[in-house]
């Protein structure tokens, strides 16, 4: 049973649940502050990278005496001249002992495998000279078939249809299956859809999830500084540790000579979750030198090169009982990988493969993905990754189930989702819910819309045949969160394991170092670590410092993802905070002349229980600083470390609705009002949550209506700018309505939830719910995202609303009356 | 992203500006805004050896009165326009499109001239312009010459501007008391029009007496709808009216497909566009 709460009348007199304005926003928002281009180092070089503009194409020969010849260029090589120094970019996740891995190169010799491949990097005394030489570097290519369209790539056998990688013989590189029959989780899905098909309900579509880039605002960056002891590289990521760690296993520098800093980061999206050519050739080019060497992207390079998200088709079957009590779920997958295998690669859509099921009691459940390589930009983590997409399967197919039945789409939720007092629960797919009350968070995101009253709305519009029609979108999600429970990853056979680390310092003047393995790009971690600290230490917020992101400052840690830095590395925080009260407990006693069992800690005090003497935190810290007079036997220190492995996921829920006008004739459509009522347990700091929550949804908005990377027949990036990747602002959106329940999570000492992905989780569905519900009466039962005006006209006058194709719109392109100097053929620009 | 290397002048005359076009040919440009040459260059789409700035050349900026027009200096920038009285006064379908071009940012740094000298199909000037029949004043080592809208577009980012010519300002005949408005269809606020409908109408007792409709986006050059625009002359500024003449909208265009629509796509949105237009303009 979750018992869902009212916020705890003191909750204002404490930091946690204080709206605290962001401690490190002045320094982030005005831009002085350390991003990985604004360092300079002495003698440092620049480079520019030389990349492929085809996308599968054998490499014939590389000049590079015209850019060397260029003014103030060092050196010009390629990856037959760094050779080994290079090391591989590696894949984490192998997610089938059979898998097939290409090999990944930074910088191949011979064979490219997407547009936008590096293949020769130019240094030289600054970054403009470098661009200059790098156009003058002559690559010959041999142009070879490029597998590009998913589905012809997972059937492609190279003698019909191309293969991404030749020598592999297939595109395919894994099927992975989770099957709740096998599993001994629940029943066989085909018998239930076989049983279905007879005296029930099978509904079978087939949606695609597009491919999306992070398109974070700091484009990436490395720095690589190879004059001290040990190499030092900055970079813009959301992984130090993991990175650090993947450089010493795969360069042959050891560990303990690898200092990785990610300073201040601007934005990731998951989009920084990756160990990238570009870091690899910037560490080989530095070490190589001698010299500190920089590498900034440009933003045409960020679209076309860093990891792109999603990119699936989803075949599904959803078998029920005539009165819309689901009975099997059955899910298959192609999934695209792009080139290579990054560094999380299949195990993306693996860790959506257990939330198809959602919030669902479904008796039966399969999932199948096939992983498959294309000539495309590799694909990797995606804000919310392999989440999303399986809220978007199962949140439009209870409204297809609903549409069938003729039963309102919450109704038929409600039918089939796990009660309030069910919890904890185990699903279908083997995990255990601990907590969760989607009754309260559906009654109250009803009232927040008018959910009655819009629709009947929408029914006086449809009787009335008003060219703008009202559909009413319905997204009821939960995800896991918190990544993650080391074994559960072992099982999986990821590489590493799912723990945080921290330590808590206490400085003499009374001052808090809180040292987290987290490593914050945008979140906001300095200020709700802050607040997590002042209570548990009963000092004051001001006086927490938190520190991160540096493997010399931050030892241990597994970095931000997976919305896992509160509740996986605050709860880390909390354990060493409390070690910290207990190392200082007997030094209070002693210095009160007490015993330890007469002294309790509460509001930053040791006091002596039944009279007033007592000394605060900060007075322990400095007589202990001191060390004059200490008890016998106690180490001059209260500082504390603590490595905390969850036992469990957690799964913050909520309900999302959306009203969305459709004007039937354009297709235009207007989002007209957006509410979500959250439940992410306890909440530390509820006006971060509210950035979270709200760039979230625009995230997961732009899904549905305005974000897609589309390539051409060639293999091209069209939507290589932002005049084509439509990314919104704000003049885009309207302002959403966001509430929360609470109900606390069990299985951590705060009782919170992850809420980095939620909105964009969420969001998605409810959108394309309301653009379908609101044409449905029209014969439509889907739109493709990005539900463009187009689509969405064609899928009302029956023309169909089939894939984005078609050029880039061509604003920028070379038409100021001058012959440009892109030559096609020998590549060297940056397009 | 960083251009190729250049070298810069910036002339403070429209004949230092002249002499220096002539001087570097080819190899030169004009940069008025930079809203479109800068990010060409940068992405190294083009590579000048010379940038011609006309930022100095005061007399190429503001908007004043000539009797029966007026006239914007080619390097007003779009914000400059869009507060304009003058403009709102004779000309206001300017000022409704320069309203939604582009963002804020973009529309204090990019000039009224630098947009028209551009020439982007997808450009918000081109159709108001076309529509109020502006006359174009070029100036080159031969002296001045007007240009009548009609014949100013050439081509996709093609003027009639030669290369040794500056486009010095543009010459609004005044349509005051017509009522105006410019729709724009668009996925997200930034984006350049997919199609748009520039209309201005003189409206009499009920009646449209006078249209002049310009279309956004319908072909390789800003067009006028002839075909609307004779189509609604006399009619009562009526929805059923005014439907049944912009279903003639798509008469001769030649609309592009990319990413945002295919060409039926577009020519099914200009009937729909410009009927909202007009009826807007009309008084709606
Ligand atoms: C992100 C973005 C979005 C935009 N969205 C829109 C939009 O929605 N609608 C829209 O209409 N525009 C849009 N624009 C373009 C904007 O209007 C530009 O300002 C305009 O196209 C060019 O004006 P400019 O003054 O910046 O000219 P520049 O970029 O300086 O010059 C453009 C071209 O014209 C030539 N030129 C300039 N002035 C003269 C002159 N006096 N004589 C001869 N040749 C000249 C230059 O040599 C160059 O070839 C957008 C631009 C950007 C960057």
């Amino acid at each position: 049973m979750s018992t869902t709460q009212e916020r705890p009348a003191d909750a204002v007199e404490r930091e946690i649940g204080r709206d605290r304005r962001r401690k490190e926003d002045q320094r982030l928002i005005t831009g002085r502050t350390r991003w990985t281009d604004n360092i300079t180092l002495p003698g440092m070089v620049h480079l520019a990278m030389v990349r492929s503009p085809f996308a599968h194409a054998r490499i014939t020969s590389i000049d590079t005496a015209a850019a060397k010849e260029s003014p103030n260029v060092v050196d010009v090589l390629t990856g037959a001249d760094l050779g080994e120094s290079l090391g591989v970019n590696i894949n984490a996740w192998p997610i089938t002992p059979g898998q097939v891995t290409p090999t990944h190169s930074p910088m191949p010799s011979d064979r490219v495998a997407f547009a936008g491949e590096i293949v020769a990097v130019v240094i030289a005394r600054s970054p403009a000279e470098a661009r200059d030489a790098a156009e003058l570097v002559d690559v010959e290519y041999d142009v070879l078939p490029a597998a590009l369209d998913l589905k012809e790539a997972a059937a492609a056998t190279g003698d019909q249809g191309a293969l991404a990688h030749p020598d592999l013989g297939t595109n395919k590189s894994a099927y992975w299956v989770f099957d709740s029959g096998e599993a001994g989780t629940g029943g066989s899905v085909e018998d239930a859809i076989a049983k279905a098909r007879t005296d029930g309900i099978v509904i079978e579509r087939e949606y695609r999830q597009q491919r999306l880039i992070p398109a974070f605002m700091e484009p990436r960056s490395t720095v690589v500084d190879p004059t001290g002891e040990q190499l030092t590289m900055w970079s813009a990521t959301q992984i130090p540790h993991i990175l650090r760690f993947a450089l010493a296993a795969t360069t042959g520098v050891p560990e303990s000579k690898i200092r990785v800093i990610a300073p201040d980061v601007g934005g990731g999206f998951g989009g920084k979750l990756q160990t990238t050519p570009e870091e690899w050739i910037t560490w080989a080019v530095a070490r190589r030198l001698g010299k500190p060497a920089k590498y900034t992207e440009t933003r045409s390079e960020s679209l076309m090169a860093g990891h792109h998200g999603r990119d699936q088709w989803q075949r599904l079957t959803l078998a029920a009982e005539k009165d819309g009590t689901v009975t099997g779920f059955k899910v298959d997958l192609l999934a695209d990988l792009g080139a290579y295998v990054s560094l999380v690669g299949g195990g993306i859509p693996v860790l959506g493969a257990f939330m198809y099921n959602s919030i669902y009691k479904f008796p039966a459940y399969r999932f199948a993905v096939q992983t498959v390589l294309t000539n495309k930009t590799w694909t990797d983590a995606y804000r919310g990754a392999g989440r999303p997409e399986a809220t978007f399967a199962i949140e439009r197919m209870m409204d297809e189930l609903a549409a069938e039945v003729g039963a309102d789409p919450l109704e038929i939720r409600e039918k089939n989702w796990i009660k309030h007092e069910e919890f904890p629960f185990t699903t279908v797919a083997g995990l255990e819910y601990d907590s969760g009350n989607y009754e309260a968070a559906t009654a109250r995101a009803k009232e927040m819309l008018g959910y009655d009253e819009l629709r009947a709305e929408q029914r006086r519009r449809r009787e009335s045949g008003d060219p703008v029609q009202l559909g009413i979108g319905v997204s009821t999600f939960t995800e896991m969160c918190g990544l993650a429970p080391s074994r559960v990853l072992g099982s999986l056979d990821y590489g590493a394991g799912g723990w945080e680390h921290a330590s808590v310092r206490m400085l003499a003047t009374g001052k808090v170092e809180a040292v987290t393995g987290t490593s914050a790009h945008g979140q906001g971690h300095e200020t709700a670590f802050s607040q997590i600290v002042a209570d548990r230490l009963g000092v004051a917020f001001e006086d927490v410092e938190v520190l991160h992101g540096d493997t010399q400052v931050a030892p241990k840690g597994l970095d931000t993802y997976g919305s896992r830095s509160l509740v996986v590395g605050g709860e880390a925080l909390v354990r060493a905070a409390d070690k910290v009260i207990e190392k200082a407990k007997p030094i209070a006693a002693h210095l009160l002349e007490a015993s330890v069992d007469d002294v309790e800690f509460s509001g930053g005090r040791f006091s002596v229980r039944g009279t007033d003497q007592g000394m605060a935190i900060g007075e322990i810290a400095l007589a202990t600083f001191a060390a004059h007079n200490l008890p016998d036997g106690v180490e001059a220190s209260l500082d504390s470390d603590a490595t905390y492995d969850p036992v469990n996921f957690n799964y913050p829920h909520g309900t999302h609705l959306c009203a969305v006008e459709v004007d039937t004739e354009t297709g235009a459509l207007k989002l007209r009002k957006y509410v979500c009522c959250d439940d992410i347990g306890n909440i530390i700091n509820p006006l971060i949550v509210a950035g979270q929550v709200h760039g979230g949804l625009v995230q997961g908005i732009a899904q549905a209506l305005w974000e897609e990377a589309v390539y051409d027949e060639s293999g091209t990036l069209v939507s290589g700018s932002f005049v084509d990747y439509l990314l919104p602002t704000a003049a885009d959106t309207i302002s959403f309505e966001i509430d929360h329940t609470t109900t606390p999570s069990t299985t951590n000492t705060l009782g919170t939830k992850g809420v980095g992905e939620a909105g964009t989780i969420a969001s998605t569905p409810a959108v394309v719910n309301a653009v379908v519900d609101a044409v449905r009466h029209l014969g439509i039962n889907d739109i493709q995202m990005p539900c463009t005006p187009e689509r969405v006209w064609k899928a009302i006058t029956g023309a169909g609303g089939g894939p984005t194709e078609g050029a880039a719109m061509p604003h920028f392109d070379a038409s100021t009356g001058m012959e440009g100097t892109v030559d096609r053929t020998t590549g060297g620009t940056d397009a | 992203m960083i251009p190729a290397q250049f070298d810069y002048l910036a002339p403070t005359s429209v004949e230092d500006a002249l002499a220096a076009l002539a001087e570097h040919g080819d190899d030169a440009k004009i940069i008025a805004g930079g809203q479109s040459l800068l990010p060409v260059l940068r992405m190294r789409l083009n590579a000048p050896e010379m940038v011609i700035d006309l930022g100095r050349i005061e007399s190429l900026r503001g908007v004043r009165d000539d009797g029966d027009a007026i006239v914007i200096g080619a390097m007003t920038p779009h914000a400059v326009v869009g507060a304009d009285p003058l403009v709102a006064e004779h000309a206001a379908v300017i000022s409704r499109a320069v309203e939604h071009l582009a963002d804020a940012q973009i529309r204090h740094r990019g000039t009224f001239g630098g947009a028209l000298a551009h020439a982007d199909p997808a450009g918000d000037l081109g159709a108001p312009a076309l529509a109020l029949g502006a006359e174009f004043v070029i100036q080159g080592p031969g002296g001045t010459r007007r240009v009548a809208a009609d014949d100013f577009f050439v081509d996709l980012f093609e003027t009639a501007i030669g290369e040794d010519e500056i486009l010095t300002e543009v010459r609004i005949p005044k349509h005051t008391g017509w009522g105006a408005h410019y729709e724009k269809f668009v996925r997200v606020a930034h984006q350049w029009p997919i199609v748009a409908v520039a209309a201005t109408v003189r409206v009499d007792g009920g009646t449209i007496a006078e249209a002049r409709i310009g279309l956004t986006n319908m072909g390789s050059t800003p067009l006028r709808a002839r075909g609307v625009e004779e189509a609604l002359a006399g009619q009562p500024a009526t929805e059923d009216a005014v439907r049944a003449a912009a279903a003639r909208a798509t008469e001769g265009t030649n609309p592009p497909s990319d990413l945002n629509g295919d060409a039926d796509y577009r020519r099914h949105l200009a009937t729909v566009i410009t009927r909202r237009a007009v009826l807007a303009a009309a008084g709606g």
